[in-house]
C-alpha cells in the first residue's frame, strides 16, 4: 500500500513544478512514516482481542487501586503513546485502524492549500477501495517443482533439435568416421580468397583489377562467359560431335585415297569415259543452276569464257603438234587416224565456240583442262563442308568443338519450334535420295549434311523433351498398331547404311554405331521412326533381354508362347519388331535346354525353329549338333530314356502304402518250417494300406517328384518371416539377388558391399558438437561448387562441368 | 593394298600397377552363372564359421596394480595413454600399444573413487576416498621434482565420481550432493541436492554439454542443466543403477546400468519408460560405456562378463569372459571404435577388440573387399537357421550358463503365475505390463 502511494505521488510530480520542493520534503516524510505506519497497524492489530485486554484492564485497575499509583501511572502511558504519535497521526478512536489517507493530513500544512495533495488523498482512497489482500507466496516445494518443470521443458525443447540429425543419422546407408573430416586436399580458390585480407598495395591493386574484370570470387567461380560456353556443351554432346567429326574425317581419307586410285589408272579410255560422265553431270548441274542460283550460273559460264580464251590462245587440238603430223601422215591409209584428227579438230571448235546463254551451254563444256589436276577440282566439288571445316579448324588450331556450339545456339533460334515437322519429313527424304543414289559422292555428302541437321534436332529435341514424350508414347502405341510399313521401311534403309559402312575405319564404325544407337534410342522416345535407327536398333535390342529362365517349367512356357508365333510370316514377324526380338533369345534358349528325350536317343531329331534371326543362330546351331553328336557318341551303349522311366516306376512303388501283415507264425496252430498260414488267419491280421494319395508327377514322363520332406534340407530353410520383413515375396526377393563379383560388376558390388560404418585407424572420433552441425547449416554449397586450385585454373575450367546443386548434407 | 591388323587397346588387358589384379574380362550373362542363391549361401555359411573361428578377442592384459581398479578413464587427445584408479588410491598411466604401465601416482588415501582427463588432455581429476579433488599435470614430474597434484580441493564429504565439461572449464562431482566446479575456483559453484544423501556417478552429456544426469542412492536417475539452479527431472526405478553413460552421437539417449541385471536405454524427454531394456546379464551390471560411433555400448558386471549391446537391440551380441577375469568394476571403449578395455577385481586390466573377428593390422584391398562381402552376405541370410545358429553360438563359464538357465526358469514361472492370476480373476483386474514399463516406479518432477 504504502508504495501504491508513492507511486502515484512520484507520478504526479512533474506537473507540479512550482512545489516541487514541498513535494520532495513529502516523500521524505513518507519513507519516514514507515516504520511507524507499521507499528501502529501492528498495535491496532494487538487489539483485535480486545474483549479479553478489557477483562484483564480492569483486573489491573483492581489490582493497582489495592497496591497504589504505580500500577495507574503505566496504563496512562501506555493509552498516550496510542493516542498522540510523534507525526500527529491519530485513528479517530481507540480501536480503529488508520487509513492511508490520514498519514497524509499531518504531511505539510502548507501544501493543503494547493490540489495536489488532495487529489492523491482521494487516489489513495480509491485504491483501499479497490484492493484485497494479497495472495500467500507458494510454498518452497512448489515454487521449486515449477522452476524444474520449466527448466525441463527448456531442456527438452533444447535437446530436441538434434531429433533431425539423428534421424539422418539412422538413415544413412554409410557413415563414415570421425563425421568432420576435413578433406585432404588443397583449398579451394574461392576458400583461400576469402580469408585473405588484403594488405599491401600491390594486393589491392590485383583485387581492383580482378573486380574491374568482374572475376567472381565467391561462390560461382566461373565467370558468365565460361558457364555460357560450359553450358553450350554437355558431354554427350561432345561425344557425339566427336564421332561425326571422326566420320566426316574418315570419308576425307577415303576419299582422297580413291582419287589417288584413280589418278593412277592408266587407261585412257577410262579416264576419257570419266570425264565424259564428269562433263554429262557438269551439264546437267548447271541447267539446274541456271535455274535455282544464277549467280553461280554465271560464275560457271565465266570460267568457260576463260577456258574458250585460253583454248583460244593455245595450239591444242589443232592439229598441229608432233602427234598430229605423224597422224596427217598416217591419215592417208587409216581411217581410224583421220578420225582422231576429226575428233580434235571438232573439239577445237566446241571450246572455241562462244557459247550463248541457253542452247550453245550444252556442246562446249569442258571446263577441266588436262594440266588441272582432277582430284583438286573433285574435292572442292564433293568434299562436305563440314569436313573441310574441320580440317581448316585443326589447321588453325583453334577448338573446334567450341566452334561448333557457337553456331548451334543462333540456328536454334533461327527454326525454334518445327521440329515435328522436320522429324517427320526426314525419313521421306532420306528414303528419296537413297532411292536415287547411284553416285556415292552426293550420298555421302547427304550424309554428312544429315549430321548437322540431326545435331540441330537433337538441340531441340531435348528442350521440348518433356513434351516430346507423351506425343512419342502415343506414336508408339499407334506404331506398334499401324506395324508393318514403318519398320520395313526402317530395315531397306539399314541395308543402304550398311553398304556405306562397309567402307568405313571399323573404328570408328563401331563408335558410330553405338552412338547412333543412343541417338536412336532418343529418336525413338522423341516420336517419328527415324530411319537410321535400324541398324544399331537391332543389334542393342537383341542383347537387351534380361529375363531369366530358371526351371524347366519356364522353359516350357517359352516354348509355348512361341510356338503361338511360329506360323508368323516372316514380315510380320519382323514388323512387330519390339515384339519379335523378345522372341529372338528365347529362341536360343530353348536351345541351351537340352530335352532328355531329344538328344539322348540314337537318332537326332532336327529341331524346328522359325528363324527370326538367322545370322546370329547359325553358329549356335552348328555348335549345338557338334555337342549333341560327342553326347551322343558318348552315351551310345546305354538307353537313358528308360533308366530313367525304370527308375521312376521303382520310385512310384516305393512311394505307395503297403499292406501290414501282422499274423504271427505259430499262434492258434502249427508252425514250422513248411506249413503255410490259415488263409483266413492272415486276412484277418493283415492291415489294409490307406488308398495313395496321386503323385505329383503322375503327368510328366521326364521328371521324378520326390513327396518326401529332406531334412538335411530344411535346416537350411527359413521356418519363419524374418522381422523387417512384410511378405514373404519381400523377403525372397532379398535373397535372390546376388551381391558377389561372380554376378555383378565390380562398382555394383562395391556399392553393394559398402558398410553401414567406416572408421579411420588411429583417429579419434569425438562425440557430435555444436559447431559441427551449425557450421555446416551455414554453409549449404560448401561441396557443390567445382574445385578450383590456385595453381591450375585453366585446367580446372576445362575439366569440369558445373554440378548445379548436389545433395547438402542437411543436419 | 590396305593390311588390315588386329589391334587392341593395352588399356583393356593391361593392370596399371603390379600389385593391381589383372584384369579378367567377364561376361555377366546370367545363364553363364546359374545357382546363385545356393552359391552364396553356401559363401556366407563359410563366412560365418570362419567368423567364429577367427573370434580372439583379447588382445593383452596391462597388469600392475596392487588393488581392483576401481574406475578408468580415456586420454581425451592420444588414443595410446590410459589412465586407471586402484582401490588402494594408487594412479597409473598407461601406453597402450606397448602394454606398460609408464607413471604410477599415489593419488590418494583409500579408494580412488573417480578419474577423468580435461578436454586439452595436458591434466587430469581424481577424487578420493580422502575427500579430496586433484588435479594433475599428464606429462610425468621432471627428474628430481616431487610427484605433486596442481590442484587440490579438500571438500566437505566423499566425493564418489567425476566428470569433466566437454570443452569448458568447469567439471562435476558427485557424493552427497552434485556439484559444479569451476576449475578456478576451490568451492563449487552450484551444487544440487534432491532428498538424497548420496550419489554414485554423474556424467556430462558430450553433445549437449550443458546437461547432466547422475544416479542417486534412492535407486533414482536425476537429470541437470548446468544453468538452472534446480535439477531438472528424475526417475525412480525399482532397483538402483549404478552408473550411467549418455550416446556420444545421440543427444537425447542415455544409458543406465542397474543392479537388476539389465541395462535400460532412456530418451531423457520421455523418462516414463525406458526406450530399450537390455538383457543378459546374470548379475548386477556395474559400469557402461558408449562406443564412439554411437551404435553400441559395452557393459561390465558382477557377473565376471563383458557384454557388448547394439544400442537398440535386447540382447546382447557379444560376451567376453575369461577364466582369470573376476567381476568386472569399470570398461571403456576406446575412442577408435577398435578395443574395449576392463578393469576388475583381479587388479589386471585387460584389453579386448570390439568386434571380435576382426583383423588387426593393415588389410590390403583385397582384404577389404572380401570383409565387406563376407559381411553383406551374413547380414543378408543371418535369418537361415543354421547360419543364424552358427553366428549366435557363444561359449559360456559353467556358473554364468547355469545362473542364466536358472532365472530363464525364475521368469518363466513368473509369468506363468502372472498369467493365471489374469487368467482367474476379472477381466482388466490385472492388467497387461510390458517389460519396459515393469521397472520404473515413477517420475519426479
Amino acid at each position: 500500500m504504502v508504495k501504491d502511494k508513492k507511486k502515484s505521488v512520484k507520478f504526479d510530480l512533474p506537473s507540479k513544478t512550482t512545489t516541487s520542493r514541498t513535494m520532495d520534503e513529502e516523500l521524505e516524510s513518507d519513507e519516514d512514516f514507515l516504520p511507524d505506519n507499521e507499528n501502529i497497524i501492528s498495535a491496532s492489530e494487538d487489539e483485535d482481542a480486545s474483549g479479553d485486554e478489557r477483562k484483564h484492564t480492569k483486573l489491573l485497575e483492581a489490582i493497582s487501586s489495592l497496591g497504589g499509583k504505580r500500577r495507574k501511572k503505566l496504563a496512562e502511558r501506555s493509552e498516550a503513546s496510542l493516542q498522540v504519535s510523534e507525526f500527529a497521526v491519530n485513528a479517530e478512536g481507540a480501536g480503529e485502524k488508520v487509513v492511508l489517507s490520514d498519514l497524509l493530513s499531518s504531511a505539510t500544512e502548507a501544501s493543503r492549500t494547493d490540489g495536489s495533495l488532495t487529489k492523491t488523498q482521494k487516489q489513495l482512497k480509491n485504491l483501499e477501495k479497490r484492493h484485497a489482500t494479497l495472495e500467500l507466496p507458494l510454498s518452497h516445494q512448489q515454487t521449486e517443482k515449477i522452476q524444474r518443470e520449466a527448466a525441463f521443458q527448456k531442456a527438452s525443447k533444447e535437446v530436441s533439435r538434434w531429433e533431425s540429425t539423428i534421424i539422418l543419422q539412422q538413415r544413412a546407408e554409410q557413415l563414415v568416421f570421425p563425421l568432420n573430416q576435413q578433406p585432404n586436399r588443397p583449398r579451394r580458390m574461392e576458400q583461400v580468397v576469402t580469408s585473405w585480407k588484403t594488405q599491401t598495395p600491390l594486393e589491392q591493386e590485383v583485387f581492383a583489377v580482378l573486380h574491374a574484370h568482374r572475376q567472381p570470387t565467391l561462390d560461382p567461380v566461373l565467370t558468365p562467359v565460361e558457364e555460357a560456353q560450359l553450358q553450350a556443351m554437355s558431354l554427350e554432346e561432345a561425344q557425339l560431335r566427336r564421332a561425326e567429326l571422326q566420320k566426316a574425317r574418315a570419308l576425307q581419307s577415303y576419299y582422297e585415297s580413291k582419287a589417288k586410285r584413280e589418278r593412277k589408272i592408266k587407261s585412257k579410255k577410262y579416264h576419257k569415259v570419266q570425264q565424259k560422265a564428269k562433263r554429262k553431270a557438269f551439264l546437267k548441274q548447271f541447267e539446274e543452276m541456271c535455274k535455282s542460283d544464277p549467280e553461280r550460273a554465271m560464275e560457271e559460264l565465266q570460267k568457260m569464257e576463260k577456258n574458250r580464251i585460253e583454248e583460244r590462245m593455245s595450239l591444242k587440238h589443232q592439229n598441229s603438234g608432233k602427234w598430229a603430223k605423224s597422224k596427217a601422215i598416217m591419215a592417208k591409209y587409216d581411217l581410224g587416224a583421220r578420225q582422231d584428227m576429226q575428233e580434235q579438230l571438232e573439239l577445237n571448235r566446241q571450246l572455241t565456240h562462244k557459247p550463248l546463254p541457253s542452247a550453245e551451254l550444252h556442246g562446249d563444256s569442258d571446263h577441266d583442262d588436262d594440266n588441272n589436276d582432277p582430284t583438286l577440282t573433285n574435292d572442292d566439288q564433293t568434299l562436305p563442308d563440314i569436313a573441310n571445316d574441320a580440317s581448316a579448324n585443326q589447321k588453325e588450331g583453334a577448338n573446334p568443338w567450341m566452334k561448333m556450339t557457337a553456331v548451334m545456339p543462333t540456328a536454334m533460334e533461327a527454326e525454334p519450334k518445327s521440329i515435328v515437322v522436320t522429324t517427320d519429313s526426314e525419313p521421306t527424304e532420306v528414303a528419296a535420295s537413297g532411292g536415287g543414289g547411284g553416285d556415292a559422292e552426293t550420298e555421302e555428302e547427304r550424309l554428312l549434311g544429315e549430321f548437322a541437321r540431326r545435331r540441330q534436332l537433337r538441340k531441340t529435341n531435348e528442350e521440348e523433351e518433356e513434351e516430346a514424350d507423351e506425343e512419342a508414347r502415343q506414336k508408339d502405341e499407334s506404331s506398334q498398331a499401324a506395324g508393318g510399313p514403318s519398320i520395313s521401311f526402317t530395315i531397306a534403309e539399314t541395308s543402304e547404311e550398311e553398304e556405306e559402312e562397309d567402307q568405313m575405319d571399323e573404328a570408328a564404325a563401331s563408335e558410330l554405331n553405338a552412338l547412333f544407337g543412343r541417338l536412336a534410342k532418343q529418336g525413338q522416345q522423341d516420336a517419328a521412326p527415324l530411319a537410321t535407327v535400324g541398324v544399331a536398333s537391332m543389334d542393342t535390342l537383341l542383347d537387351e533381354d534380361t529375363t531369366r529362365v530358371r526351371t524347366l517349367e519356364e522353359a516350357e512356357l517359352l516354348t509355348e508362347t512361341h510356338s503361338d508365333t511360329a506360323p508368323m510370316v516372316e514380315s510380320e514377324a519382323a514388323a512387330a519388331s519390339g515384339h519379335g526380338n523378345k522372341h529372338a533369345p528365347k529362341v536360343k534358349r530353348r536351345q541351351k535346354i537340352i530335352d532328355l528325350e531329344q538328344v539322348l536317343t540314337k537318332q537326332a531329331k532336327s529341331i524346328r525353329v522359325p528363324m527370326t534371326a538367322p545370322a546370329v543362330e547359325d553358329a549356335e546351331d552348328e555348335a549345338l549338333d557338334e555337342q549333341t553328336d560327342v553326347i551322343r557318341e558318348a552315351f551310345a551303349g546305354d538307353d537313358v530314356v528308360l533308366d530313367f522311366l525304370k527308375e521312376k516306376r521303382k520310385q512310384e512303388e516305393a512311394s505307395k502304402p503297403k499292406d501290414v501283415d501282422l499274423t504271427l507264425p505259430g499262434w492258434g496252430q502249427w508252425g514250422g518250417l513248411g506249413v503255410p498260414v490259415k488263409k483266413h488267419k492272415r486276412r484277418r491280421f493283415l492291415k489294409k494300406a490307406p488308398p495313395s494319395v496321386p503323385r505329383k508327377d503322375r503327368k510328366l514322363p521326364a521328371v521324378i517328384i520326390s513327396e518326401k520332406r529332406d531334412s538335411s534340407v530344411a535346416t537350411h530353410q527359413v521356418s519363419q518371416l524374418p522381422f523387417p520383413f512384410e511378405n514373404p515375396a519381400q523377403f525372397e526377393r532379398s535373397i535372390r539377388s546376388p551381391l558377389g563379383s561372380t554376378w555383378n560388376p565390380e562398382l555394383a558390388v562395391r556399392k553393394l558391399t559398402a558398410p553401414r560404418i567406416v572408421t579411420k585407424a588411429g583417429a579419434i572420433i569425438q562425440p557430435l558438437s555444436k559447431d559441427d552441425v551449425m557450421s555446416s547449416k551455414k554453409t549449404p554449397g560448401k561441396r557443390g561448387a567445382p574445385d578450383l586450385l590456385l595453381g591450375n585454373v585453366e585446367q580446372g575450367k576445362a575439366g569440369h562441368r558445373p554440378t548445379a546443386k548436389r545433395k547438402k548434407h542437411k543436419k | 593394298m590396305k593390311v588390315k591388323v588386329l589391334s587392341r587397346n593395352p588399356d583393356d588387358y593391361v593392370r596399371e600397377t603390379t600389385r593391381d589384379i589383372h584384369r579378367v574380362p567377364r561376361n555377366y550373362d546370367p545363364t553363364l552363372h546359374p545357382f546363385e542363391v545356393p552359391r552364396e549361401y553356401t559363401r556366407a555359411l563359410n563366412a560365418t564359421k570362419l567368423e567364429r573361428v577367427f573370434a580372439k578377442p583379447f588382445v593383452g592384459s596391462l597388469d600392475g596394480h596392487r588393488d581392483g581398479i576401481n574406475c578408468m578413464a580415456k586420454h581425451s587427445k592420444s588414443l595410446s595413454i590410459l589412465l586407471s584408479g586402484a582401490c588402494d588410491g594408487e594412479v597409473k598411466l598407461w601406453n597402450l600399444p606397448k602394454r606398460e604401465c609408464f607413471r604410477t601416482v599415489q593419488a590418494h588415501e583409500g579408494f580412488v573413487r573417480g578419474i577423468v582427463t580435461r578436454f586439452c588432455g595436458t591434466s587430469f581429476f581424481t577424487v578420493g576416498d580422502d575427500k579430496t579433488i586433484k588435479q594433475w599435470k599428464m606429462e610425468p614430474p621432471g627428474y628430481g621434482e616431487q610427484e605433486e597434484p596442481l590442484n587440490t580441493i579438500l571438500g566437505k564429504a566423499v566425493f564418489t565420481g567425476i566428470d569433466h565439461h566437454q570443452s569448458g572449464e568447469t567439471f562435476a562431482t558427485c557424493g552427497q550432493t552434485v556439484d559444479i566446479w569451476d576449475e578456478q575456483r576451490t568451492s563449487p559453484i552450484r551444487s544440487f541436492s534432491w532428498g538424497v544423501d548420496s550419489f554414485s556417478c554423474v556424467r556430462y552429456n558430450p553433445v549437449e554439454t550443458e546437461l547432466l544426469a547422475s544416479c542417486a542412492s534412492d535407486r533414482s536417475v536425476v537429470l541437470y542443466d548446468m544453468r538452472e539452479a534446480t535439477p531438472l527431472k528424475k526417475v525412480i526405478m525399482k532397483l538402483r543403477s549404478n552408473t550411467l553413460c549418455w550416446n556420444p552421437m545421440e543427444a537425447y539417449y542415455f544409458t543406465s546400468s542397474n543392479e537388476d541385471y539389465n541395462l535400460y536405454t532412456y530418451d531423457m524427454r520421455y523418462l516414463d519408460n525406458p526406450v530399450t531394456v537390455h538383457m543378459d546379464h546374470v548379475s548386477a551390471v556395474l559400469d557402461v560405456d558408449y562406443s564412439p560411433t554411437g551404435r553400441e555400448f559395452v557393459s561390465a558386471s558382477f557377473d565376471k562378463s563383458v557384454r557388448i549391446f547394439p544400442k537398440d537391440g535386447g540382447h546382447s551380441r557379444e560376451v567376453y569372459h575369461t577364466k582369470r577375469m573376476q567381476h568386472v568394476i569399470c570398461v571403456r571403449w576406446s575412442a577408435d571404435n577398435k578395443y574395449i578395455l576392463s578393469g576388475s577385481d583381479e587388479m589386471n586390466i585387460r584389453m579386448w577388440k570390439a568386434n571380435a573377428s576382426e583383423k588387426l593390422g593393415v588389410l590390403t584391398p583385397r582384404e577389404k573387399t572380401t570383409r565387406d562381402y563376407n559381411q553383406k552376405l551374413r547380414e543378408k541370410f543371418q535369418h537361415h537357421p543354421h547360419i543364424r545358429r552358427i553366428a549366435r553360438h557363444r561359449h559360456l563359464p559353467h556358473d554364468i550358463y547355469k545362473q542364466r538357465r536358472e532365472q530363464r526358469e525364475m521368469k518363466d514361472a513368473r509369468r506363468r503365475k502372472e498369467l493365471n492370476v489374469r487368467k482367474h480373476s476379472k477381466p482388466g483386474s490385472v492388467p497387461v505390463e510390458t517389460e519396459k514399463e515393469k521397472h520404473v516406479v515413477t517420475v519426479v518432477e
